[in-house]
C-alpha cells in the first residue's frame, strides 16, 4: 500500500499540469481518489478489524478483570493483577522458557537443513531433482494435525516402528527426557520442506552471470555456495527466521495432538498457549487465559523486536 | 486526512451493517416459528414433527436408538440429539458455552463428578420440582446423593453408574499359580510380586491420566477429598494429603517403582494393545469397562475367553468399602427454553424399558434403575465377556447396593489436572506419593482461594 499511494499522487499531478484544469477541481478529484482508495483497502480494513483489532482490544479488555468461581461469576475490574500473576506464575514461566530453548536448538538445525537441501537442489541438475524436491516439500503439504497424528502412530512404544527395530528397550521419543527431540523432529519434518522452497526461490532469483565471473576468477562450487549464493539468499534466511521464531513460541499444535499419547510428559502447561488455552477452556479462566496471551504477545514482540535489531543490516526484509 | 479517517470508518460501518443485517435476517426468522426456536442439525429424526423440541447433547453408543425410543413414547415433546464428543471433549463445549452464556443445549449428558462444577456457575437447574422427586425411590441412595444439592436440589437424572471391581484374566492366573483372586490390597501387592519374579507379564496398570480412578481408590481407603454444600458456595473444605489420600498414592508408588504394574495412560491405543496382548494381568475398573473394551476389541480373537471380575481388593475385609468410578446423568441447563419440558426429557430420556435392557444387554452403561438391578433377567445374567459369569449378581450389584455416593467439589477440572500431574512424577519416579498428595493439596488449595474460595483444611 505504502508503494501504491506515491504513484497515485504524481500521477494525477502530471494530468493535472497538462490538462490544466481549474484548481477546485483537481482538488476534489483528488478527494474522490482518496476516497476510493479507502474503498479499495475497506475488504482487508474489515476483516482485520473484525477479526484482529477487535478481539485484540476485547482480550486486553478481559485480561483486566477477574472472575472466581466463588464469587458469582461477576467480573471484578483488578488492572494488571493477572499480568502480575502471569510472570510470577512458575507454569508459564516454564513454558516460555522450554519455547525458548526450543528456538534456540530447533530453529539451527531447521535451517542447516532447509539451507543445504536448497544449496544441492540447485546446484545439482538431474531428472531426480523435481522429484526430490516435490518430496522435501511434501510434509508441509500434510496439515499439522494429521502429520502430529501419524508421529503419534510411528512413536507408540506398542507398534511403532522403534519396537520392531529394537525390541522391548526401545526408546520412546515422547518420554519426559526425549519428548524435546521428539517434537523436534516432527516440526523439522513439517517445515525444512516450506523453508527450503523459500530459500530455492531466492536462489533461483540470482544472475547466473555471478557464477560465471567466480568461475573465472578460479571460485569452486564451495566457494560459489559460500562466498556468493549464502549472502544473496540472506534476507530470505531472515524472512525465515522470523517465521520460525514467531511459530515456535506460539508452539501449539503438535504437543496438544501428541498430549494423549505422550504419557504425561506434555503437561497442561507445556507451552505458554496451551497453558493458555486449557485456563480458558479447562478451568474457565478466561481473564487469566486473556492476560497470559497478552503475557506471551509481549515476549514474542520483544523477541522478534531484538532480533530484527540485530539483523537490521544484513537482509532488505522489513527496511 | 480526518475526512479519509471518517470516509473509511463509514465504509467500514456500512459493510458491517450489511454483515449483520444477514445475521440477523436468519435468527428472526427462526424465532418467528414459536416460542423455542425450530432445531435443525438434529442427528435423529422426529417421529412427531409437530411438537415442542428439546435439545440434547450425549454420547452413550446406543443414543441413536435411545433417542428414537423416546420420540415415539412421547407425542408432546421430541429430542433433537447431537453428540458433541466423549467426556472431556463435551465438557470443553459446555464449559465455553456457559462462559459465552449461550450455545448450550437444553439437556447435557454429564458425569456427576462435574456436575458441582457447572452448578456453581449457575448453569443447571434444580429439577427436583420438575418431578426428580418421584423417581428418587428408582434410585439407590448413594447414586441418588452423586446427583444432589443442598437442601433436596436435584441438577441431573442419573443413568449409569461405575461400581469399581477387579477384571482380571485367567490364562495370566492359572500360569502363575494364583488360584483365587487377590481379596485384599495386600494379597494384590504379594500376587503382583509372585508374577513378577516368576518373570510374568505386568500386574496391572497405575494410569496417571485417569485421576478419577485414583481419587475413588483413596476414597476407598477412607479419604474425604473435599466437603462442599451447595448451600454454602463459598466456603470448601480441601483434605488431599491425609494419610489415606497419601496411603494409596505410596502403594501404587511402590508397585510402580518394583516394576509391578505399568505406567501406561489408559484409554490410548497403545494401552488396549497391551490390554489384548497379555501385558497386564488385572485391570482395576468399574462396571462399564466391560462395554468399553469390547467395544475397544477386547475379548476377540486371542484375548477371548480368558476374562473374570472379582470384587475390588479390599483395605480390610471386616471393613469392605465400595467406590465408583464414573457413571452419567442428564441434567438440564440454565439456557433451556422450556424447563419444565426439559426436565421431562432429562427424567424421561434412557428410563424406558427397552432402552435400559439394550444398554445393559450390549454392556454400554450400568443402569442405576432399582428396577433393572432388582431384575431377575439382569441378576440372572450371563455376561459374554466373562465366558458366562454372572458378573451382576455375583460382584458389580452388590457394589452398587454398598456404594455410599461421593462428595464431589466446584473445583475437579482443577484438581483432575493436578492430579494427573503429580501422578506422572509417580510414574517417572521423581516423586513419592506423599510428596504427590502434599503438592496437590498445595496447589488445590491456593487455586480455591483465587477462585474466592474460604477454603479449610
Amino acid at each position: 500500500m505504502a508503494n501504491a499511494q506515491p504513484t497515485l499522487v504524481t500521477k494525477s499531478a502530471r494530468q493535472s499540469s497538462v490538462g490544466a484544469p481549474p484548481r477546485r477541481s483537481v482538488k476534489s478529484r483528488e478527494r474522490r481518489r482518496g476516497r476510493i482508495g479507502w474503498l479499495f483497502i475497506a475488504p482487508f480494513a474489515l476483516v482485520f478489524v473484525v477479526f484482529l483489532v477487535a478481539p485484540l482490544a476485547y482480550a486486553f479488555y478481559l485480561s483486566l478483570y477477574t472472575k472466581g468461581l466463588a464469587t458469582g461469576g461477576v467480573p471484578v475490574f483488578s488492572g494488571v493483577a493477572n499480568y502480575i500473576q502471569a510472570f510470577t506464575d512458575p507454569v508459564f514461566l516454564g513454558g516460555v522458557l522450554f519455547v525458548a530453548h526450543f528456538a534456540l536448538v530447533l530453529i539451527p538445525v531447521q535451517m542447516i537443513i532447509s539451507l543445504a537441501a536448497a544449496l544441492v537442489l540447485d546446484a545439482v541438475v538431474t531428472r531426480f531433482t523435481r522429484f526430490a524436491r516435490l518430496m522435501i516439500f511434501l510434509p508441509y503439504a500434510v496439515p499439522a494435525v494429521i502429520g502430529a497424528l501419524m508421529w503419534g502412530f510411528l512413536y507408540s512404544p506398542n507398534f511403532g516402528p522403534l519396537t520392531q527395530l529394537f525390541g522391548a528397550n526401545a526408546p520412546f521419543p515422547l518420554s519426559p527426557d526425549n519428548v524435546f527431540y521428539g517434537l523436534m523432529n516432527v516440526v523439522t519434518w513439517q517445515w525444512a520442506g516450506y523453508y527450503m522452497i523459500i530459500i530455492y526461490a531466492a536462489l533461483r532469483s540470482i544472475d547466473p552471470t555471478l557464477y560465471e565471473a567466480a568461475r573465472i576468477d578460479g571460485a569452486n562450487a564451495w566457494q560459489v555456495a559460500w562466498r556468493i549464493k549464502v549472502p544473496m539468499v540472506s534476507s530470505a534466511l531472515v524472512l525465515i527466521l522470523v517465521f520460525a521464531l514467531i511459530g515456535t513460541l506460539q508452539f501449539f499444535t503438535e504437543p496438544s495432538i501428541l498430549a494423549p499419547v505422550s504419557n504425561g510428559s506434555i503437561t497442561l502447561g507445556f507451552t505458554p498457549n496451551i497453558y493458555a488455552f486449557n485456563q480458558a477452556f479447562q478451568y474457565s479462566n478466561v481473564n487469566y487465559a486473556s492476560a497470559l496471551s497478552f503475557a506471551l504477545g509481549i515476549v514474542v514482540f520483544i523477541a522478534v523486536y531484538i532480533f530484527l535489531f540485530a539483523t537490521r543490516n544484513r537482509g532488505s526484509f522489513l527496511k | 486526512m480526518k475526512k479519509k479517517a471518517l470516509v473509511a470508518v463509514l465504509t467500514a460501518v456500512a459493510l458491517a451493517g450489511t454483515l449483520a443485517a444477514c445475521s440477523s435476517g436468519g435468527s428472526s426468522s427462526s424465532a418467528s416459528s414459536g416460542t423455542s426456536p425450530k432445531l435443525s442439525n438434529c442427528s435423529n429424526k422426529y417421529v412427531y414433527p409437530k411438537a415442542p423440541e428439546v435439545s440434547v447433547w450425549g454420547w452413550y453408543p446406543n443414543m441413536k436408538l435411545v433417542v428414537d425410543n423416546f420420540n415415539k413414547l412421547h407425542k408432546d415433546v421430541q429430542i433433537c440429539w447431537n453428540n458433541v464428543g466423549q467426556g472431556g471433549d463435551e465438557y470443553t463445549k459446555v464449559q465455553t458455552a456457559i462462559t459465552a452464556k449461550k450455545g448450550l443445549p437444553d439437556v447435557v449428558m454429564l458425569e456427576a463428578d462435574h456436575l458441582a462444577t457447572y452448578e456453581i456457575q449457575g448453569a443447571l437447574v434444580d429439577i427436583s420440582k420438575y418431578g426428580a422427586d418421584k423417581v428418587k425411590s428408582n434410585f439407590s441412595a448413594g447414586a441418588w446423593n452423586d446427583v444432589s444439592g443442598a437442601g433436596g436440589a436435584v441438577y441431573a437424572a442419573p443413568v449409569d453408574g461405575g461400581p469399581l471391581a477387579l477384571i482380571y484374566r485367567t490364562d495370566i492366573f492359572t500360569k502363575y499359580g494364583i488360584t483365587t483372586p487377590p481379596k485384599t490390597w495386600a494379597e494384590y501387592a504379594a500376587d503382583a510380586a509372585k508374577v513378577k519374579a516368576a518373570g510374568g507379564p505386568l500386574f496391572g496398570d497405575f494410569g496417571a491420566n485417569v485421576p478419577a480412578l485414583t481419587m475413588a481408590l483413596q476414597i476407598q481407603k477412607g479419604a474425604t477429598p473435599f466437603a462442599y454444600s451447595s448451600a454454602s458456595p463459598k466456603s470448601i473444605k480441601i483434605d488431599l494429603d491425609d494419610q489415606t489420600s497419601q496411603d494409596v498414592l505410596n502403594y501404587w508408588a511402590g508397585l510402580v517403582a518394583n516394576k509391578e504394574v505399568g505406567t501406561a495412560d489408559q484409554f490410548t491405543t497403545d494401552y488396549i494393545s497391551g490390554v489384548v496382548g497379555g501385558k497386564y494381568a488385572t485391570y482395576v475398573s468399574a462396571a462399564w469397562a466391560p462395554g468399553y473394551l469390547t467395544g475397544a476389541g477386547v475379548g476377540k480373537g486371542a484375548s477371548s475367553g480368558v476374562w473374570a471380575v472379582a470384587p475390588l481388593p479390599q483395605w480390610s475385609t471386616s471393613k469392605p468399602v465400595q467406590t465408583n468410578w464414573g457413571g452419567s446423568a442428564f441434567a438440564v441447563t440454565n439456557q433451556a427454553t422450556d424447563k419444565k419440558l426439559a426436565a421431562e426429557v432429562a427424567l424421561g430420556i434412557y428410563a424406558d424399558p427397552a432402552s435400559l435392557k439394550n444398554g445393559w444387554e450390549n454392556q454400554i452403561i450400568f443402569p442405576l434403575n432399582q428396577s433393572v438391578l432388582k431384575s431377575s433377567a439382569f441378576l440372572s445374567n450371563k455376561s459374554t465377556f466373562f465366558s458366562g459369569q454372572t458378573a451382576n449378581k455375583d460382584v458389580y450389584v452388590p457394589a452398587e447396593n454398598a456404594y455410599k455416593g461421593i462428595n464431589y467439589s466446584p473445583l475437579t477440572v482443577y484438581y483432575y489436572a493436578q492430579l494427573q500431574a503429580e501422578s506422572t512424577k509417580i510414574n517417572q519416579g521423581t516423586e513419592t506419593g506423599a510428596q504427590a498428595a502434599a503438592t496437590v493439596q498445595a496447589s488445590l488449595v491456593k487455586y480455591a482461594k483465587s477462585q474466592g474460595f474460604t477454603v479449610t483444611q
